[in-house]
This record gives C-alpha cells, sequence and structure tokens, in this order.
C-alpha cells in the first residue's frame, strides 16, 4: 500500500492544476477552494493528519500539486510547519481534524507564536448546523487558540474560505509574523461557491499605526551611535525576519561594533565574524555578558529583552543607552526601558540610519573585550587529553567539524540545546531551528522532517535529549514513510538533564522526576528499519559522525554522554546578568584560574 | 491608576472576546467595559476602564492595535474627553418615603422611570463620582437599594476632534503621539480634567 503510494508521488502522477481557476471565476467545493488557495499562495507541502470533519478536504487533495506529509500525532505537524517555516522563511502549513486533531496543535501553535514563525493551521471543524450543541470531535478551537494565534478564523460558508486562507497568509507574513489558524466546518467544505482568487486578495497591509522611527528619533539614536565608547548590538532574530544580514554587518563594520546573539539570533550573523562575540543570556558565555553589562550603548536589533537573555531587570547593563529598533511596538518599553525606540522594519531603519553614520575607531573597547575574553574563552576540546569520558560538548563540536558548519541543525530542548549554541559555530542564516520561547520539548525531531521537506537539498542534522526525543519520536515513521534523509544525534545522560542541573544547583541535588529510563533508542531505529549506532567513548564520535552522514537514509546515533555534566556559565534566576556560574575546574572545559 | 481606552472595532463576532482576551493575557484588570454602536455602520465603540501602572498604557495601545479589526485606539484619559455613566437603581420605598427619594433624585438630577408600591427606579447619568455620590447618600439615609445596575463608562474626546473611523480605515496617519512610545518623560502632561472624571 504505501509502496504504491511513494510510487505514485515520485512518479508525480497527480494532476497538474488547470490554471483555468486562477484566471476566471469557477465553481468549486470548499475542500477544492482550500487546495485551489493553497497552490495559490505557493504552498507546495502540507502536514496532516485525516479525519472526519476535514475528510471533505482530504477526498480532493488529489486533484492538486501539494505533498501532503501524514504525520504520527498533530504535534508533529504544527512543529513540521514551523520547521518548515524557520528554515525556508516561507509559511509553513498544518492541516488536522476538528477536536483532538486540533487540540494536539495546540503546543505547536503556542511554540510558533512564541518565536514569531509565519504558520497557517487549517483545522476541520463539525457542521455549522451542529456548531455549539457539543457535537462528536467538537471543540472550540477557535477559543482554545485566541491567544497563542496572531489570528484566527471560524470558516461557516463556503464562499468565505479563499478569503479567509488568503487574508491568512497576509497575517502570518506581514509585520511580526506569527502563526494563524482557520477552522472550517465540515459543510463549508462540502458546498459549492464560485472560487475568485484575485478577488478574495486580502486587504493590504495595514501597518500598526504606533511604528515611528521619525527624524528626531534617528538623529538621537546617530547621537548615541557616534558618542558611544563601549557600543555592543544585540542580535535577535528579527533580522532574520526583516532580511537584514547585511544592514547589520554593516553597523557592526562601520562602526566597528561588536554583537552578541539571542538564541534565536545565532544565525542572524556569521559566528566566524571578527566581531561576532556570542550568545548572551543565561548561559552565554562569560565576555558577552561582561561587555553588556559595561556597555555604554546597545543597539537592540529585532530582539525583545526576553529574561532569559537580561538576567534581573534591575542590574542590567546599568550604565548603557539603549536604541531598540523592533518591529512590534508592543515591545518597546516591555522590559526593559529605553532611550530610543525605532519601530519599524530593521532593515529600512538600518539602511536609513546607515548613510549617516560616520565610521569609528573601536579598538579599545574591542581589546577590553578580547582581554575579558582571553582566559575564559572555553579551551579548544579537541586537544584536551582523552581521558575516558564523553561529553556533550565534544559530540557537538565534533559535528560541527564534520559537517563543516554547513549543516541545518534542530535541536529540542534542554542542556544539548544550550552545548550546541555554544559549540556548534553557524555561518549560514536559519541553520539552527530551536525552540527559544516556549522551549518545547519533543520539537526537534518533527521541526526536523518540516527543515528537510523546505530545504531537502540540505544536511539536516536533529540533536535532541533523551527526554525530548522520547516525547515525539514516532515521527521517525513518519521520516520512513516519506524517504527523509536526516541524520539524528540523541544526548543521551539518563536525566533530564537541564531540570536535574536546576536540583542540583538550586533544589540540594533532589534528583526528583529526573533519572530517566530509556529504550535502546538503536534497536526503536532498527523496528523503524532505520540504521544506527551507540557511541560511549569519545574516539568513535568523528567516525560515527561520518558514517551518518554518508548513510544514503537516516541514520541515529546514540550518544552515551556523561550523566551529570552542567551548561556552564549559568546564570541563577534573579541573578544580574555578570553573577555567572562559572566552569568548575575538574570539568575538562575547565578555564583557567587566573579567571576566577 | 485608571485608564479608559476608546476602541473602534469591526462589528464581527468574537472580536469583544479578543480584546477582554487581550486584557487577560497582558494581566490588566477590567473595571468596565461598554460596547455599542457608532456613526459607521459595522464598526463598534468599546469603552475600556482598566487598572494598571501608569507607564503601561503605550503597551496596552499598541497590543489593542495587533489585534485583527481593531481600527482605532484612543487613551481618552489623557485628554480633555466628557465621561459618563448611567445607572439605574431599584430602592424599597413606600408611600412615607417616596417624596424623600422624589427630592433626592431632583438634587442629582435623576428621573423616577418606574414607580411601584413598594419600590422606585432611578436613572441617573452622569460621571461615576457622581452616581457614588448618590449610592452614598442613599445608603446614609438607610435606604434599601434592592437592584443596581451600571454601565460602565463612555468616553468621547471634547471640542472640534471628529471621528477617527473613516481615518482609521483609508489614512493610516497615528492620532497618537508615537513619542509615548519612546520616552515616558516625553509625554504630555496629563490632563487636569483627567482627575476629576477618576475620583
Amino acid at each position: 500500500m504505501i509502496m504504491d503510494k511513494r510510487e505514485k508521488e515520485a512518479g508525480n502522477h497527480r494532476n497538474s492544476p488547470d490554471t483555468a481557476i486562477y484566471t476566471q471565476p469557477t465553481p468549486l467545493t470548499g475542500a477544492e477552494a482550500v487546495w485551489a488557495t493553497l497552490v495559490g499562495e505557493g504552498v507546495r507541502d502540507v502536514f496532516g493528519y485525516p479525519g472526519g470533519a476535514i475528510l471533505p478536504v482530504y477526498d480532493a487533495l488529489r486533484k492538486f500539486p501539494i505533498r501532503h506529509i501524514l504525520v504520527r500525532h498533530e504535534q508533529g505537524a504544527a512543529h513540521m510547519a514551523d520547521g518548515y517555516a524557520r528554515a525556508s522563511g516561507r509559511v509553513g502549513v498544518a492541516m488536522a481534524t476538528s477536536g483532538p486533531g486540533a487540540t494536539n496543535l495546540v503546543t505547536g501553535i503556542a511554540t510558533a507564536m512564541l518565536d514569531s514563525i509565519p504558520m497557517i493551521c487549517i483545522t476541520g471543524q463539525v457542521s455549522s448546523k451542529v456548531l455549539g450543541t457539543d457535537a462528536f470531535q467538537e471543540v472550540d478551537i477557535t477559543g482554545i487558540t485566541l491567544p497563542i494565534t496572531k489570528h484566527n478564523f471560524l470558516v461557516r460558508r463556503t464562499e468565505d474560505i479563499a478569503p479567509a486562507l488568503r487574508e491568512a497568509f497576509r497575517i502570518a507574513q506581514s509585520g511580526r509574523p506569527g502563526p494563524v489558524l482557520v477552522d472550517i466546518t465540515k459543510d463549508a467544505q462540502q458546498n459549492s461557491a464560485i472560487f475568485d482568487f484575485a478577488a478574495a486578495a486580502p486587504q493590504p497591509y495595514r501597518p500598526h499605526p504606533m511604528l515611528s522611527a521619525d527624524s528626531t528619533s534617528i538623529r538621537e539614536a546617530l547621537e548615541l551611535l557616534r558618542t558611544a565608547k563601549r557600543p555592543v548590538i544585540l542580535a535577535g532574530q528579527g533580522i532574520l525576519h526583516s532580511g537584514a544580514m547585511e544592514q547589520v554587518r554593516a553597523l557592526a563594520e562601520r562602526t566597528q561594533t561588536p554583537v552578541a546573539c539571542t538564541l534565536l539570533g545565532l544565525t542572524a550573523f556569521p559566528a566566524s565574524h571578527p566581531l561576532n562575540l556570542g550568545m548572551m543570556g543565561m548561559h552565554g558565555e562569560s565576555w558577552v555578558n561582561h561587555a553588556i553589562q559595561q556597555a555604554d550603548l546597545l543597539i537592540a536589533c529585532g530582539m525583545r529583552f526576553d529574561d532569559r537573555v537580561t538576567g534581573s531587570l534591575s542590574t542590567y547593563a546599568p550604565n548603557a543607552k539603549k536604541i531598540h529598533i523592533e518591529i512590534d511596538p508592543a515591545e518597546i518599553n516591555k522590559n526593559v526601558h529605553v532611550d530610543v525606540g525605532l519601530i519599524g522594519d530593521l532593515k529600512e531603519i538600518l539602511e536609513t540610519l546607515l548613510p549617516r553614520l560616520p565610521g569609528r575607531d573601536g579598538a579599545a573597547w574591542l581589546h577590553a573585550i578580547s582581554a575579558m575574553k582571553g582566559d575564559a574563552a572555553v579551551h579548544d576540546i579537541q586537544h584536551l587529553p582523552d581521558n575516558g569520558h564523553l561529553y556533550a560538548a565534544h559530540v557537538i563540536n565534533d559535528i560541527w567539524r564534520e559537517t563543516k558548519g554547513d549543516a541545518i541543525v534542530v535541536t529540542d530542548v534542554g542542556q544539548h540545546q544550550m552545548w550546541e549554541a555554544q559549540y556548534y559555530k553557524h555561518d549560514r542564516p536559519r541553520s539552527l531551528i530551536t525552540s527559544g520561547g516556549l522551549g518545547t520539548m519533543g520539537f526537534a525531531l518533527p521541526a526536523a522532517i518540516g527543515a528537510k521537506v523546505a530545504c531537502p537539498e540540505k544536511e539536516v542534522w536533529v540533536i535532541a535529549g533523551d527526554g525530548g526525543f522520547q516525547m515525539t519520536c514516532p515521527e521517525l515513521a513518519t521520516i520512513v514513510q516519506e524517504q527523509l534523509k536526516i541524520n539524528i544525534a540523541i544526548v543521551n545522560n539518563g536525566y533530564l538533564g537541564m531540570v536535574r542541573q536546576w536540583q542540583e544547583k538550586f533544589y540540594d541535588k533532589n534528583y526528583e522526576g529526573t533519572p530517566l529510563l530509556s529504550p535502546d533508542f538503536v534497536k526503536l531505529a532498527d523496528a523503524h528499519s532505520i540504521q544506527g549506532t551507540h557511541v560511549r567513548h569519545r574516539a568513535e564520535v568523528a567516525s560515527a559522525v561520518e558514517t551518518a552522514r554518508r548513510h544514503p537514509g537516516t541514520f541515529l546515533i546514540d550518544f552515551h554522554v556523561e550523566q551529570e555534566d552542567s551548561v556552564y556559565p549559568m546564570i541563577a534566576p534573579g541573578a544580574a546578568l555578570h553573577e555567572m556560574i562559572r566552569r568548575p575546574k575538574q570539568n575538562p572545559l575547565v578555564e583557567t584560574a587566573t579567571e576566577e | 491608576m485608571l485608564h479608559t481606552f476608546v476602541a473602534l472595532v469591526e462589528d464581527k463576532t468574537g472580536l469583544l472576546a479578543r480584546v477582554t482576551s487581550l486584557f487577560r493575557r497582558l494581566n490588566v484588570n477590567i473595571i468596565s467595559l461598554t460596547v455599542g454602536g457608532t456613526e459607521t455602520v459595522g464598526v463598534s465603540r468599546t469603552t475600556i476602564v482598566a487598572e494598571a501602572a501608569e507607564d503601561r498604557a503605550p503597551r496596552i495601545m499598541a497590543s489593542l492595535y495587533k489585534l485583527e479589526g481593531v481600527l482605532d485606539v484612543d487613551d481618552v484619559g489623557r485628554h480633555s474627553a466628557v465621561i459618563r455613566e448611567l445607572a439605574m437603581l431599584k430602592i424599597a420605598a413606600d408611600q412615607s418615603t417616596r417624596s424623600d427619594l422624589f427630592q433626592l433624585a431632583e438634587v442629582f438630577r435623576a428621573r423616577i422611570v418606574d414607580l411601584a408600591p413598594e419600590s422606585l427606579m432611578l436613572e441617573i447619568t452622569g460621571s461615576a463620582s457622581k452616581i457614588e455620590g448618590l449610592v452614598q447618600i442613599l445608603l446614609q439615609g438607610n435606604y434599601r437599594i434592592l437592584e443596581m445596575a451600571r454601565t460602565g463608562r463612555m468616553a468621547m474626546r471634547r471640542g472640534h476632534h471628529a471621528s477617527n473611523v473613516l481615518e482609521a480605515l483609508g489614512d493610516t496617519t497615528p492620532r497618537i503621539d508615537p513619542k509615548t512610545l519612546s520616552g515616558v518623560l516625553k509625554r504630555e502632561a496629563p490632563d487636569l480634567l483627567k482627575d476629576e472624571n477618576h475620583a
């Protein structure tokens, strides 16, 4: 059965779309209108799971050139659409039936909302005649997702399907992006109406009325930039959304200003660039956080001063003036009071600033940061003696070396996520996909599937912990059914590692609920006809990574790492950004004594 | 402090839920909320009185504007505005107490809108403090308030201030002072009348 379907898809036997439906109004069923609108919006792939209330839509799929990826749980569909969007910049689309299908999307929608990811979820809904009667598999999904979507629609009439979907695409991508849910009743899918793609075009994007980057604020910003002695650029994900990578780089180079990145902003500025300091915040390197604390000017670009990057607000960058360049007016002065808010598209604003910005000699400040970096810099772990222990940092560092930093890495949430951020150096935009705001365990595997579908030519690596991997590991079957090539690295320490680390530091080593029994992941892979191997020694890491890369299909490596390793540096909750818990000396990744 | 926002929104199912859900999400308590028609078909006017720290108003406004279907938001508490509320009170009254209540109603410019053997109903329009004044007098006079219904505040800016519905639908020029966002100090001085209405 499955092979038949694969052959059919490989042979592209699907009917090509009738392009006439886009040039002249045509009667279509609501179900056909769904696909016709998606095709018209440029969608090629949809991640979904069928069910009663969405069956008319599935029935019409065969008429349209769209690849449907059957997931194993709707949460997977949402994360896949999310990973698809993060890897490509295009809108990801997930589909589910009513009731439980829709509620299973919720975690994935919230993940996309917190990280401002353009995504559209289409759900089936019970027929409009029984809406509101607690019908079978009826749930008020527009009510449930109201606070975790940028907007949502309940569509009851066939003729409203195309306009709602087209508006959903406009909303998902414009301004600060975000997820949009479109709930369509079964009768709206079944009935017919005239489909007029052009007439269904959404209202033009109305920029937020509080956008403001007037000449006075620009002048003030320029003055702060000119007079700053110790400036730091804070690079966030907004740089990727705005496509302002070149402009931020020009700003940094012109003014010789060092750049600190948020977790989601790590790929917005090349890691190998001499002005890149690295990641800031709770697990940022010490010199990055010290630079921010000592700065006299912060230029925040497309970031939102999340509590994970500021530490205690009352002690945050106390001597710094702050320029906040951000498209969402609701983020200005939310956590950190700023001196100049430039509210609008980052790229446009930087293009206004740059021509008026003189060059600047930043040598003294850069030297001062270099001195802080000095011995605090992590030893090249490749040259540390092999003491028989396998550390997650080794694993990630070796994956970076073997892939030459060129892979798309999709992480889960926890210790391995922070180690990835520290030891995998990303030089390409969108090459790290990770759940930052919501911190959703189970994100990695499905999001990697989405990334691979979006970018089939790219090498994709999953880096997940043993805990998070088990949350969504049924999607291994999706990988096999879709014949995808993904490399999976499980950083297996037998604990819910980040929680254990908090218990070690703040709960007197009371390891309640964190020791974790896992299946043999290699056997689990084998059950899916996926090859895999265990790695217990450091000497085996590089060759295992190489084997995975050369293997034509998906390959899983179960790395059995040091069980009670912790992520350093670390800022305790409520502590100031510079009050870091540093790497202990017995750790092979130790810093020298002069740093302590 | 109490903030009074007027939001013009598209008259669509569920939009009110979006507005109230936003306040809940922002952890801001709504004191009163009124919704009704405007001079434009398809546009509803909501007046929201909410309790929040003074510097939170710009973020509340910015968040309201982020909702699809919100056309215009005005922080009227910061401007010279007429703020009114309507209340209906059913008071226990028989022949012996009625005439006193008639007098009281006259003083407060309230109207008697229903008269029954054992009760009467007052309708009063005015600022919140005027309504609260009447309630206080009634309670001190040992009258029994059987029922009270208050509408919550409605607000409209004074003077030449055309409705912004058309502007909101077409012209995107912001009426709010964008400076309120980039520095608290640059904010215009609070209006003196504001306190009267918030007393």
